[in-house]
């Protein structure tokens, strides 16, 4: 059967009839391998991308790699200046940002004159007391300002705005949620906190991928704590970035050993992710892996196609091969390994425009959905898995046609009879 | 020496049936140059495609060198056309992609025979029929006869008992028609076999033996 002769022969073909066939030809199948392996590869990935985008926004723009959060039963972190002097000591930390939590309701236009059936100008917001300067160097809070500019810590009685507090950045009117008209850096508004009321001036509006961050008031923590009338440094929530390298689940795991989950849940960026957006990363790498599939048929009915016609045009050779005693194995040997070259030329060349082009230029301009800033998610293993799927099933399609041409009579294949 | 008898062999087309040869007792002897000769459609080639082994007779016996060969398997009969005959077809039926080394040298390899010493019988092989200089041009690149001569050279590399030829001159200006018959003449004086088919008469003369066929039955041998 395919014994090592048979290999010879058609190794022997394959490699001449790749060489002097019409480098259009050549061009043209290894293209259609390059856009298959493109299709298997990079639609799922941008899918699981899209998600992980979300992901690693969150990440990077609240959680950072570890969240310390206030535990259910409770309020605040207890005793958190001891919890923060642990994260101090731990030299894989790099740094952290302590928030203060609180509800509050904004207002604008107040002194304005309202008729009798008009609809104030207020929102519901979470806000959030930080210092600047450590929000800044954990998330990057500044990066994200889009109008104004950044708060200082000496910064007294003014406010970050997040954008989906204002009409302007979220146009959406429903019976449940309402937001801001009218406000830009400079306006002033009043915030109503446990009772308290406080007219602060807007110094800047933030907007990012994350819901949470967008739906905030940021001040700074003193005039949080004052305003809420804390008398406690306990905070609500730290968020701990660690050195580059660094395993965030050994950094978590040394902090529950050192007693810190008696008084606050202590997650990984991972752990705190919600259970939807696990269910959202497997749901679109399943639509994900059911496009490939489709792509992986077409690109097999394609090849199919290819090799078909190539025999069927080179029947009259393929019987003169046969009468001249060339078995008919190393003829199909001769259009597997054709196959296996347009499929492995096509993946290698898809793997290179893969990994040195695609994936670090989306990864240095992320394509911009509205909700994350979508990568390409495209792990070696599942490529090598799918460029195996393509070449196998690649083969398959060149293998077929090059059987049911090498199977037909030999007189009448030399001689181009049906 | 090839033998057959009572060889037919018929072609269907939808319900009807034309037998093309009608009962053919032939036999060629080692050594022979032989012609087969006929007017077109006379089943001339029908016959040579049948005792060469490239198709399936209806009914009938043929045995080459005491080898009943309608017992034998396709693959089997790929392996005896390999081993033991040689084709020589009325449009060179060269491999286009392959140079004319390639095309003698890939039945000698397909043969087990290692590479050195393939390419040199091959090379061999192109030397005596006149077309040293051209071992790595393609088919495409060599005139009518210089295909012809390479397909020979291709047919003769492994010295096959018997050579088979079907209209070899056909497609060829008188010049090479000589050149390629004076080939076939000299082979046969180093004792090569040789079934031609042709029905160009000057160049049938030059057999030794010419069996002439009409309407599927052998009419007279010469």
């Amino acid at each position: 059967m395919f014994s090592a002769l048979n290999y010879r022969i058609g190794f022997f073909l394959a490699v001449r009839q790749i060489r002097r066939s019409s480098i259009w030809t050549n061009t043209l199948i290894v293209s259609v391998m390059i856009l298959t392996f493109l299709n298997l590869v990079v639609v799922s990935g941008i899918l699981v991308g899209l998600i992980q985008g979300a992901v690693d926004a969150v990440r990077l723009h609240y959680t950072s790699d570890i969240i310390i959060s206030t535990p259910t039963s409770k309020s605040s972190i207890e005793n958190s200046p001891a919890v923060i002097a642990a994260l101090a000591a731990d030299p894989r930390i790099d740094s952290y940002s302590s928030r203060y939590l609180e509800g509050a309701t904004v207002e604008a236009g107040y002194k304005e004159q309202h008729k009798d059936n008009e609809k104030p100008n207020i929102a519901s917001a979470g806000v959030s007391g930080i210092n600047p300067q450590t929000e800044d160097r954990v998330t990057g809070l500044s990066t994200y300002l889009v109008e104004g500019s950044y708060l200082l810590p000496t910064d007294y009685d003014q406010v970050l705005v997040g954008a989906y507090l204002l009409k302007k950045y979220l146009p959406i009117d429903s019976p449940g949620f309402s937001t801001l008209e009218g406000v830009a850096p400079g306006t002033k508004i009043r915030l109503t906190l446990n009772g308290v009321q406080r007219e602060v001036t807007v110094k800047g509006i933030i907007k990012s991928k994350i819901d949470e961050i967008n739906m905030r008031i940021f001040m700074t923590d003193s005039q949080l704590r004052s305003l809420a009338g804390r008398s406690t440094y306990n905070v609500n929530e730290i968020a701990v970035k660690l050195k580059p390298g660094v395993d965030p689940n050994a950094v978590r795991d040394a902090l529950i050993g050192q007693g810190l989950s008696r008084v606050a849940k202590v997650q990984t960026y991972a752990d705190a992710e919600p259970k939807f957006i696990k269910d959202m990363i497997a749901t679109f790498a399943l639509l994900g892996n059911m496009i490939s599939s489709i792509g992986l048929v077409v690109a097999s009915i394609t090849i199919f196609i290819v090799i078909f016609i190539n025999a069927i045009t080179r029947r009259k050779f393929i019987g003169i091969l046969k009468g001249i005693g060339i078995s008919g194995e190393a003829i199909e040997i001769s259009y597997i390994l054709q196959s296996f070259f347009y499929a492995i030329t096509g993946s290698i060349i898809g793997l290179i425009i893969v990994y040195a082009v695609l994936q670090p230029l989306i990864a240095a301009h992320p394509i911009n959905f509205p909700f994350s800033d979508g990568i390409l998610v495209a792990p070696l293993s599942s490529t090598f898995l799918r460029m195996s799927l393509l070449i196998v099933a690649t083969i398959f399609a060149g293998y077929i046609p090059a059987r049911m041409i090498v199977r037909k009579n030999t007189l009448d294949s030399i001689l181009g009879r049906n | 020496m090839i033998e057959t008898k009572n060889l037919k062999r018929s072609f269907k087309n939808g319900e009807a049936e034309t037998l093309v040869l009608k009962g053919v007792d032939l036999r060629v002897e080692t050594g022979e140059f032989v012609a087969i000769m006929g007017r077109s459609g006379a089943g001339k080639s029908t016959l040579m495609y049948q005792i060469s082994l490239l198709d399936e007779p209806t009914s009938g016996e043929i045995k080459i060198d005491d080898v009943d060969t309608h017992l034998m398997s396709p693959e089997e009969k790929t392996q005896f056309r390999l081993q033991k005959l040689g084709y020589v077809f009325q449009d060179y039926a060269l491999i286009p992609e392959l140079t004319a080394l390639e095309n003698v040298v890939l039945p000698l390899l397909m043969r087990g025979m290692g590479k050195k010493e393939a390419y040199l019988l091959a090379a061999e092989s192109l030397e005596k029929v006149g077309l040293r200089d051209h071992i790595k041009q393609l088919p495409s690149q060599l005139s009518g006869g210089e295909q012809q001569r390479a397909s020979i050279a291709r047919a003769i590399a492994h010295k096959p008992d018997i050579l088979f030829a079907d209209e070899p001159t056909a497609n060829l200006d008188n010049e090479s028609s000589k050149t390629v018959m004076s080939l076939f003449l000299e082979l046969h004086k180093e004792g090569q076999t040789i079934v031609m088919v042709t029905h160009e008469e000057q160049y049938g003369r030059m057999a030794e033996k010419i069996i002439r066929i009409d309407d599927g039955q052998i009419i007279g041998i010469e």
